[in-house]
């Protein structure tokens, strides 16, 4: 009894610590694969870890036209994103946190962060930023419900209503629900891309603010707050990612080999990110939605099969 | 029972005394309502403690039927709600409608009769108590949102208010009517088979649409926008949050009496939910007018109410009682959820109303400056009602999501994922709606010399804010308070069986809430989002010395004014356009030509689809064709008597024959 519970204990450090230490290394690698696709050398892997150290000694300057609220949305989203990377397995052991329902919270966590960082762009009274604060609610009107089908088919299939036991759920590979599960991870990696500002949907390294989206909504923060804002978005590809790989792990004997499994996958997943973001161009605008419905589609056409 | 009588007097009463006091009337009402909020809020919490409830009838037969009033838990339920916007409201009156403007004192009085009435309708225990109660309410709203009746947009409100009450009631009267032919007026349970034959059809389809019509039901919602934007706010305020629900607890009081119902009952309150709920959002979106704008958010949340109503209602047809218990449950809980976020947000754009003498979420902006505590207050509310973690609009949509999850494994699992994906998009549209509202109205930089010019209200208006933004944080923090008196509401309306444990490690009882949902967990994540909220936001703002009172950063120009912001029109024109096929939005623009083009003027506005669209012109139309009949209206009495002569005549031969 004693020896399980110190395995546990150890399952829960090895995934706080995950959580807070890992996610500035995942833009690395997906800046370092694109550099390497493209024929340069590009900035380190850990060139992330240098800036947030950097940038918490800096100087911050604030808009006259700026409250309180302009500090609160990325201390919002850091808070939620952390607690959300407690709601979601990292591999096959459960979360630290997990109940009946708790993928409501988890998809809801991501709301609230979205909110913090729509009222923390608005603050300024920037154009450009109101515009990025536009975008970023247009589209999440057709990734939420995405979201929630996709947990729908996987709640379906395993018969859990919590997520540690629909992602982590065994013999996915093996059953009718092969299919379904593909097109919900399908979808998924639409909704992934979408709320991490990747391209197809985003470009995180445009330098043209008429076109962004995420990054406009931030042009005003600087030292601790953008610290915590890049921060914030590494946390959101770590636990965003989580959520795919999850299903797709393939079960081992031993935990350490699911630990292992479970970076290798997510180390995988940047390298995939880093080659869709070489070799594609980003979508027009208007074109974003049609990319987008066509998530909802999958995730909708996966638990009708489910159904049948 | 005193207790209740006690507080449905004191309430009634309370604006009598103002009618004569020089000074103070608005003083004596709220200590009125306070006392009576205290007696009902006792009674209230008795019945939903446990306490029995023979003793809680009353002992006389004043309409000839035993027992006119009886307050149960579904009852006691609706009754705080009432009693808290109501003492409230008449607070907030206090500094927003004082004694020195035209009409304070009568609004006083019907503001205490409306609350008295919705005391003893909540309590209504037959169907004619109930009807009374019913009318008492929409007659003294009618005097309420007319307040200002000197200009003829309040006036036109109130009669188109007036017409769907009255229009409603009707309906109820028919529906009460159908039911009491079978089995009188007093609330009999119904016998099993009663719900499926042709006589439980129309009383189902009638009671809906009556009930419908005062709740806001999307086809039937024509009303709310119009009159929740003419109305005081506090009357708004206690309108949108309380008012309407009526017609969910009239719902409920029929579901509660049937044992049996359809499976297609459940059906079409999800349909009706998920379209109420989609429709009320999309066309908030697209409004300017922030009282308006939050009319159309209260149609959204009755339809997320309906979503848990009709989940619930399918559990109870197909014999599920978890999801009767989680739909039912979410539904209560979001009834007095709504009640709280909604009346703040009224009161806050009340305030801002004060402030700025705008309701144009055009001409605001930047108040959050000059109005930190209506900013706070107001946030709270938006955050609340996107159902976002950690305040209370998340628990019961929570709850109602956890019935549609629940209802997934059920083999009629259509239902159950439509409510799914409606309030994941209901719960987008919401938050980008909000995000535009806060945004717009309280951030950045005023757009207009009043929203400059703005300054905080007085106490008596902020106080009720921030009791109502407290209330909202704490059923957020600790929901899991409210589970024993919502498990007794909940099981007042008959739950289909007991409750099977589901998977292993949960106990199972008979109708436990807390067994099917771990409210007690969201405290123990609350808390930490909070506390790590707070210290990121301190840390973020310590550090070396910011540089502050720069302008923004707008791409190197370096002298924003504030009318290039980005209104709200712009904010919401990504959605809007995208939904121009159900929005139907007016744009009025001239393209721009040459090389130095004259300046242009650029409008858009979303009517009602059903007001200003269907009703009103459908309306002229048969006005205009019913002209014809006016030739036998001369007005000459001769002719009259001549009409009621051959009638006579007519049935004279009638009889005969």
């Amino acid at each position: 009894m004693t020896d399980s519970t110190l395995i546990r204990s150890l399952h829960v450090l090895l995934h706080i610590l995950t959580a807070l230490l890992l996610p500035p290394l995942i833009p690395g690698l997906i800046n370092k694969v694109k550099a390497l696709v493209a024929g340069r050398q590009g900035p380190p892997v850990l060139q992330l870890y240098y800036d947030l150290a950097k940038l918490t000694r800096k100087q911050a300057v604030f808009s006259r036209s700026t409250t309180w609220v302009f500090l609160a949305g990325p201390a919002a989203v850091v808070a939620a994103g952390l607690v959300a990377a407690l709601l979601v397995p990292f591999g096959h052991a459960p979360a630290p946190i997990h109940f009946q329902g708790d993928m409501i919270l988890f998809a809801y966590l991501f709301g609230l962060a979205r909110f913090a960082t729509v009222l923390s762009a608005l603050d300024t009274g920037s154009s450009f930023e109101g515009m990025g604060a536009a975008r970023e609610v247009t589209f999440s009107v057709l990734t939420e419900p995405a979201l929630f089908l996709g947990f729908a088919a996987l709640a379906k299939a395993s018969g859990s209503l919590s997520l540690s036991g629909m992602l982590a759920s065994p013999g996915f590979a093996i059953s009718r629900a092969t299919g379904p599960l593909i097109l919900v991870l399908a979808g998924w990696m639409i909704v992934f891309l979408t709320e991490n500002s990747r391209i197809p949907v985003d470009d995180p390294t445009t330098h043209l603010e008429l076109t962004m989206i995420h990054e406009v909504m931030v042009l005003d923060h600087s030292g601790r707050p953008l610290a915590l804002v890049l921060y914030g978005a590494s946390l959101k590809l770590l636990v965003l990612g989580a959520l795919i790989v999850g299903p797709l792990l393939p079960r081992t004997s031993h935990p350490g080999l699911d630990w292992a499994g479970f970076y290798g996958a997510m180390a995988l997943l940047a390298v995939a990110v880093g080659l869709v973001e070489s070799c594609t161009a980003r979508l027009r605008m208007n074109r974003v939605p049609q990319f987008l419905v066509a998530g909802l589609l999958a995730t909708a056409f996966a638990f009708f099969l489910l159904q049948a | 029972m005193i207790l209740l009588a006690l507080c449905a007097l004191l309430a009634a009463a309370s604006g009598v005394p103002g009618l004569w006091l020089r000074a103070g009337g608005g003083r004596t009402a709220c200590w009125m309502l306070g006392l009576a909020a205290l007696a009902g809020l006792a009674a209230a919490g008795l019945v939903l403690g446990g306490a029995p409830l023979a003793s809680q009838a009353l002992p006389h037969t004043p309409l000839g039927t035993p027992g006119f009033l009886r307050l149960d838990a579904l009852g006691a339920w609706f009754l705080p709600p009432v009693l808290v916007l109501s003492c409230c409201g008449s607070v907030y009156a206090l500094g927003y409608w004082g004694d020195p403007r035209e009409g304070s004192r009568r609004l006083r009085l019907l503001f205490g009769l409306t609350t008295a009435a919705m005391v003893v309708l909540v309590a209504a225990a037959q169907a004619l108590t109930f009807l009374l109660a019913w009318e008492v309410m929409a007659v003294t709203a009618f005097f309420m949102v007319t307040a200002e009746d000197r200009d003829p947009a309040t006036r036109r409100a109130g009669w188109v208010y007036l017409i769907a009450t009255h229009s409603g009631t009707l309906c109820l009267f028919a529906g009460f009517g159908l039911l009491a032919a079978g089995s009188g007026f007093l609330w009999l349970p119904q016998a099993p088979g009663f719900a499926a034959s042709q006589r439980g059809t129309a009383v189902f389809l009638l009671l809906l649409l009556g009930f419908g019509l005062k709740a806001g039901i999307f086809p039937l919602h024509f009303w709310l926008p119009v009159a929740h934007a003419a109305a005081p706010s506090h009357v708004s305020s206690f309108m949108s949050g309380i008012l309407i629900k009526m017609g969910i607890l009239g719902l409920l009081r029929w579901l509660c009496l049937v044992p049996d119902p359809p499976v297609w009952w459940g059906a079409l309150l999800v349909a009706l939910g998920a379209s109420s709920g989609l429709l009320g959002v999309a066309f908030a979106l697209a409004q300017h007018d922030l009282k308006r704008l939050l009319a159309y958010h209260s149609i959204e949340n009755i339809g997320i109410i309906l979503l848990g109503l009709g989940l619930g209602t399918l559990g109870k047809s197909t014999g599920h009682p978890a999801l009767q218990l989680l739909g039912y449950a979410g539904a209560l809980l979001h009834v007095l959820n709504h009640s709280l976020f909604k009346g703040l947000l009224f009161l806050g754009a009340g305030s801002v109303l004060h402030a700025t003498g705008s309701r144009d979420l055009e001409r605001m902006g930047g108040l959050a400056k000059a109005m930190p505590f209506t900013a706070g207050a107001f946030l709270a509310g938006s955050w609340a009602i996107c159902g976002l973690p950690p305040l209370n609009g998340f628990v019961s949509e929570w709850l109602i999501y956890l019935a549609a999850f629940h209802g997934l494994a059920f083999t009629r699992s259509a239902w159950s994922v439509l409510s799914l994906a409606a309030l994941a998009m209901i719960g987008a549209l919401a938050a980008a709606c909000f995000a535009k509202v806060f945004g717009v109205a309280f951030l950045g930089q005023p757009r207009s010399p009043e929203a400059a010019a703005a300054v905080e209200p007085p106490r008596s208006m902020r106080a009720p804010m921030g009791f109502l933004a407290g209330a909202c944080a704490a059923i957020g923090v600790a929901p899991a308070l409210l589970v024993p008196a919502l498990t007794r509401a909940v099981a007042s309306t008959g739950l289909a069986g007991t409750i099977t444990p589901r998977g292993p490690g949960t106990p199972g009882g008979p109708g436990e809430l807390g067994n099917l949902a771990h409210l007690g967990i969201l405290t123990w994540i609350a808390l930490p989002l909070l506390a790590g909220a707070g210290l990121l936001w301190a840390w973020s703002r310590r550090g070396v010395p910011p540089r502050a009172g720069l302008p923004t950063w707008d791409c190197g120009y370096a002298a924003p004014v504030p009318r290039i912001q980005y209104t709200a029109s712009s904010f919401a024109d990504g959605l809007v356009s995208a939904m121009r096929l159900v929005l139907w939005p007016q744009v009025r623009w001239r393209r721009l030509l040459g090389l130095f083009p004259s300046p242009r003027a650029y409008s858009s506005q979303v009517p009602d689809p059903v007001l200003d669209r269907v009703a009103g012109p459908g309306l002229d139309l048969a006005a205009r064709a019913l002209s014809v009949l006016r030739f036998f209206q001369s007005g000459q009495l001769p002719l009259y008597l001549l009409y009621i002569l051959l009638t006579l005549v007519a049935l004279l031969v009638w009889m005969v024959a």
